[in-house]
């Protein structure tokens, strides 16, 4: 290859670069220099570099196919340390001052790639090679190629550092979206500006104009660029118009809801301070016109993928919109047209072309030699074009030196984001290519990308379509005269007896690997995509789907409509996971709630565990405590020997009010509530419909109509929705109300045989034992005045209260707790205390109640009430759930003190065998029993009220676990319940 | 998706949780001789019509109204939102 200087040697006069500024970037650790108005990919071929990466399976050397978003081929590695992005597309990379960039997927170095000996290996590695080469020795998958493929598979790589920046999301709404803001989106933005709508008018491209800022073409009086300019700056003074350039819609979705990324930093360094990198939008809207335009096509031929070797019209931007010859010798292949156009607007800027067109009546030049009938066979250039081979009309070959090579095999409309609600697009024969024919709600396409190629046909349409979408009956703007040139184009899509023609470059999917594919049986174009991933790399096959669908047209003997098109899917282009995350990330990956006790748990130096979305003190760590046991232990004896407190105000609180509140009550959990006197708790216990357990807690009636109801932290939201569902769907006359009060009421468990006493401190009532007797429940007052509740439960087995006030007072009121009880040493303690102390009581909690258990396997199976009708009764009552050896609670311990009974292992007869068919049950909940000085659990076994006393293996084969267990009863502490009743 | 709320107009699905059909509203008369046959048809058997679908969805971040939304599970089209209770007692419950 010929070296070049590095001062921007391909540069040419005109485009829309601002040559009054240079701004410095590198390439792989190369210098050069570019302007502001450049991408990456425009900066580099204007400095000579045609090279930029190697393609994904053989290590081809690659350049740019094209000069926009669908590029397969020219993606690099952008930015270094934290920020840098592999993957990004030079052709859509605005060019900064001090970007830089590094080449990806090498070994060694960009134009001495060693894994480029996959090339030499590709009669090997074809379509399905995966599914073939890696099937035997089995063994070798994991160990040997598995990790070889990893390694020299994929693009570029990760930084493994944190994103520095942050990504935003938000929400717009419009009368109308326009997505894309070429001739057709300008003019549609235009008429709907003007009629005062509002409008939103959004671009992928930095600059908005679309094709006319790579045209020549006028528009009136003015270039296309200035008219897009002068049009841009009118909108941009209209209040109802919001223009969003750098602005890609990714996808298309229901009830005219649309996703969209702006790039608010991309093309800066760094993102200023306090902005964004990215914005995810959401858009609602009532009507979208869709002028995304059209996609010039490639036509395959023999080693058509050297760098240097683009779309016709990639070229034609870089000269006209950029200012970059690609080289002075330059090549057109190409089957219509348009390929003309690139050639004469080339030759207008002193370059040499010569046109190599299919067509045997292809129109003749005066400027450059036009080749009818002819075709490029091959190739030459082992790191870039230097030659192609052309055979003539006559048969006869000729070599053509030339180090650009442009081809066009037609433009396909961009009927991408019609497809995102499955429409399928219908087959234009006079345009070879498919349009838009089923639309999403609310959508209509405007311009190429509704099969009008011409910028006059765009225009109209532009204008057309925001009358239709908005129903305008104000006179339409005038449209200016532009050139109406017709489609002539004869469908031709790969050379003949070529096989390393290359149909998609960036998975490097060959003419031969479809034909392969075909000749294996894969007929369904689905197949022939997932077979040979034609379609599938990050570009989804924008530039290649086409070739490949005509091809398998042509070898299945069908016509390109019968073998359709596969799905379009969003989004368009490829998104940043950090977009998609927006700030939901790290500690606010999901909301926090902290307890009204949080910042006096954080003083005591608490340990928080996440329970659902609360942040809950686990245990209390005093100075000398080295394991959480140590400090678990502590709280349990302590609460048990005086007085603990435990803030219980993440338990769901459901306020259930009404003249039918205990009705309702009554049918929503299988016991009943009707005849529970005001003052009075009761333990509760709700089943699904399937009669299986759903979730158990307690309801307190404080008057006639009025009662609090308690669930599980977890199920709060579940049960509520449950009991609204109940009472809007089931019994909607019922007089009853519902609100969910958890996060008004701070409530706190004090338990103990001190717990009176602290609290006779802190209440203004009399709450001895006959004034409040276990389970009363009142509204008091406390601290001389201040509004409050009482209930007199006890989760512990202690003698213990719950307190709530209003969550406000809650800090206040932990305070004062912990003052009361100073001089009985109060003790906080956290949920693992909390989850101890209940199962040295063998209560039922989540572990229990995880939905396969019955009322009859928690052992309360008399609690269904079968006196009245309540959710769950019926199907609780089927034989499947009513067996005479069915799983039962019971209490474990083990036969040697020392030994542990962790949770998650199985009960197996002790002289019997260990296997799944000899499965006795399982254990829900283990801990170590201060108390009692040994572990404890609690589990299901077949048939277990029977079975206490028996000696029992528990074993889990994956853990190592063996240990011989005694059954016995749950209730390892104060079976007969006298402390809770003192 | 957007659900036209009968009290709050149209709001964004993100709003609401989805439960399913809305037979699920068709209780069984406990007391009838054939009730455990007709609950476990009432609990475990479910349409799954690609197609016209009446479902219900509640606004949890909303009004908390269940909504009996009829929508077509192919093409997301909502052609009716009513109240859930409305709709109850249309049917006679009370």
């Amino acid at each position: 290859m010929k070296q070049k200087s590095m001062t921007q040697t391909n540069r040419i006069a005109g485009g829309q670069v601002d040559r009054s500024t240079t701004l410095k970037f590198s390439f792989d650790g190369k210098q050069y220099a570019g302007h502001d108005g450049d991408t990456l990919a425009s900066a580099l071929l204007a400095n000579g570099v045609r090279l930029m990466g190697r393609s994904f399976k053989y290590h081809r050397p690659r350049g740019p196919l094209t000069a926009g978003s669908e590029e397969p081929n020219a993606l690099v590695q952008l930015r270094i340390g934290a920020r840098q992005e592999p993957n990004t597309r030079a052709t859509t990379a605005e060019l900064f001052d001090g970007l830089t960039a590094t080449s990806q997927n090498r070994l060694g170095s960009l134009s001495f790639d060693l894994l480029a000996i996959n090339d030499r290996l590709s009669n090997f590695l074809t379509a399905g090679f995966y599914y073939k080469t890696f099937m035997w020795p089995k063994a070798f998958w994991e160990k040997v190629y598995e990790p070889i493929i990893r390694n020299a598979a994929g693009l570029g790589s990760l930084s493994l550092h944190d994103d520095p920046d942050v990504y935003e999301k938000g929400f717009l709404h419009c009368d109308l979206l326009i997505i894309g803001a070429g001739p057709a989106g300008l003019m549609a933005a235009l008429t709907a500006g003007r009629s005062g709508a509002d409008v939103i008018l959004a671009d992928e491209d930095f600059r908005m104009g679309g094709r006319l800022n790579a045209e020549t073409f006028a528009i009136g009086d003015a270039s296309g660029a200035d008219w897009a300019a002068a049009t841009v700056a009118e909108l941009t003074s209209m209040p109802n118009v919001r223009l969003l350039p750098r602005t890609t819609v990714i996808g298309a979705f229901d009830h005219g809801i649309y996703g969209a990324v702006e790039r608010i930093s991309d093309h800066l360094a760094t993102p200023a301070p306090d902005k964004p990198r990215q914005i995810l939008w959401r858009i609602y809207t009532q009507k979208t016109v869709l002028a995304a335009g059209a996609i010039e096509r490639p036509i395959a031929f023999e080693n058509n993928d050297r760098p240097g070797i683009m779309t016709a019209s990639a070229l034609r931007t870089y000269a006209n919109r950029f200012g970059v010859a690609v080289d002075q010798r330059n090549a057109i292949f190409t089957n219509n047209d348009d390929g003309h156009r690139t050639a004469t607007d080339l030759h207008a800027k002193g370059v040499k072309v010569t046109v190599i067109d299919t067509r045997t009546d292809a129109p003749k030049s005066q400027d450059y030699e036009v080749l009818a009938g002819a075709q490029v066979v091959n190739t030459m250039g082992r790191l870039g074009l230097t030659f192609a081979q052309v055979r003539l009309q006559g048969g006869s070959e000729r070599t053509i030196e030339c180090s650009a090579l442009g081809t066009s095999g037609g433009w396909n409309p961009n009927v991408h984001m019609t497809c995102h609600q499955r429409g399928r697009p219908t087959w234009n024969a006079d345009l070879a290519a498919f349009v838009p024919n089923d639309l999403p709600y609310g959508m209509t396409v405007a311009g190429a990308a509704m099969g009008d190629l011409s910028t006059a046909g765009a225009l109209a349409g532009g204008a057309k379509a925001a009358q239709t979408a908005l129903g305008l009956t104000t006179p339409l703007p005038t449209i200016p005269d532009a050139e109406d040139a017709p489609v002539n184009i004869t469908p031709f899509w790969y050379v003949a007896g070529s096989n390393r023609a290359w149909v998609d470059q960036q998975n490097d999917v060959t003419v031969k690997d479809v034909k392969l594919s075909h000749q294996e049986g894969f007929r369904s174009v689905e197949h022939l995509k997932r077979y040979t991933t034609l379609g599938m790399a990050t570009d989804q096959g924008k530039t290649a789907n086409m070739g490949g669908l005509a091809i398998m047209a042509e070898l299945a003997g069908k016509t390109i409509p019968e073998v359709g098109t596969t799905i379009f899917r969003p989004p368009y282009t490829p998104v940043a996971i950090g977009a998609f995350a927006g700030r939901h990330r790290g500690q606010d990956f999901h909301p926090k709630r902290l307890t009204p006790t949080h910042n006096w748990a954080a003083e005591q130096g608490a340990v928080f565990v996440e329970v659902g979305n609360w942040m809950r003190a686990q245990w209390f760590p005093r100075a000398g405590e080295t394991t959480w046991r140590e400090s678990v232990d502590r709280e349990v004896m302590a609460t048990r020997g005086s007085v603990g407190v435990c803030d219980v105000t993440t338990l769901g609180k459901v306020d259930v009010q009404g003249a039918d509140a205990a009705t309702f009550l009554n049918k929503i959990y299988c016991n009943g509530f009707a005849k529970l006197p005001v003052g009075k708790v009761r333990y509760g216990l709700m089943l699904r419909e399937d009669g299986i357990a759903m979730d158990d807690g307690t309801a307190a009636r404080l008057a006639e109509d009025h009662f609090v109801v308690t669930t599980t932290t977890a199920n709060a939201l579940p049960v509520y929705r449950h009991m609204e569902f109940v009472r809007q769907c089931l019994v909607p006359d019922m007089d009853v109300q519902l609100i969910s009060t958890t996060e008004s009421w701070a409530q706190y468990a004090v338990a103990g045989p001190n717990a009176r006493r602290v609290l006779e401190k802190i209440v203004d009532q009399d709450i001895s034992n006959d004034a409040f007797p276990f389970m009363a429940c009142a509204d008091i007052t406390v601290c001389g005045g201040l509004r409050a509740r009482l209930f007199r439960i006890s989760f512990s087995g202690e003698l213990a209260y719950e307190i709530a006030v209003p969550t406000a007072y809650g800090d206040a009121l932990i305070r004062r707790i912990m003052q009361a009880g100073a001089e009985f040493d109060i003790t906080p303690y956290g949920t693992e205390a909390l989850g101890v102390m209940r199962i040295e009581k063998g209560h039922a909690a989540g572990n229990e109640l995880n939905g396969t258990t019955s009322a009859q396997n928690l052992g309360m199976g008399r609690m269904v009430s079968t006196k009245k009708d309540s959710i769950g009764a019926v199907l609780s009552r089927r034989e499947g759930l009513n067996t005479d050896d069915d799983l039962r609670q019971v209490g474990i311990k083990p036969v040697d003190p020392a030994d542990k009974t962790p949770a998650g292992a199985h009960l197996m007869a002790a002289d019997g065998p260990v296997d799944a068919a000899h499965d006795q049950g399982y254990v829900t909940s283990a801990c170590y029993s201060p108390t009692l000085g040994h572990h404890i659990a609690l589990a299901f076994l077949k048939d277990g009220v029977n079975r206490i006393g028996e000696q029992m293996r528990l074993v889990s084969p994956l853990t190592g676990v063996d240990v011989a267990v005694e059954i016995c009863s749950a209730h390892f502490v104060d079976p007969e319940g006298v402390r809770l009743r003192g | 998706m957007i659900i036209n709320h009968p009290l709050l107009g149209p709001r964004d699905s993100a709003e609401f949780t989805y439960m399913g059909d809305a037979r699920l509203m068709d209780r069984p008369d406990p007391d009838a001789p054939d009730a455990a046959a007709a609950f476990y048809d009432y609990a475990y058997l479910r349409d799954n019509p690609a197609g016209w679908h009446r479902e219900l969805w509640f606004h949890e971040a909303g009004d908390r109204s269940w909504l009996v939304v009829t929508r077509n599970t192919v093409t997301h089209e909502i052609s009716a939102v009513e109240l859930a209770s409305d709709v109850a007692r249309a049917q006679g419950r009370t």
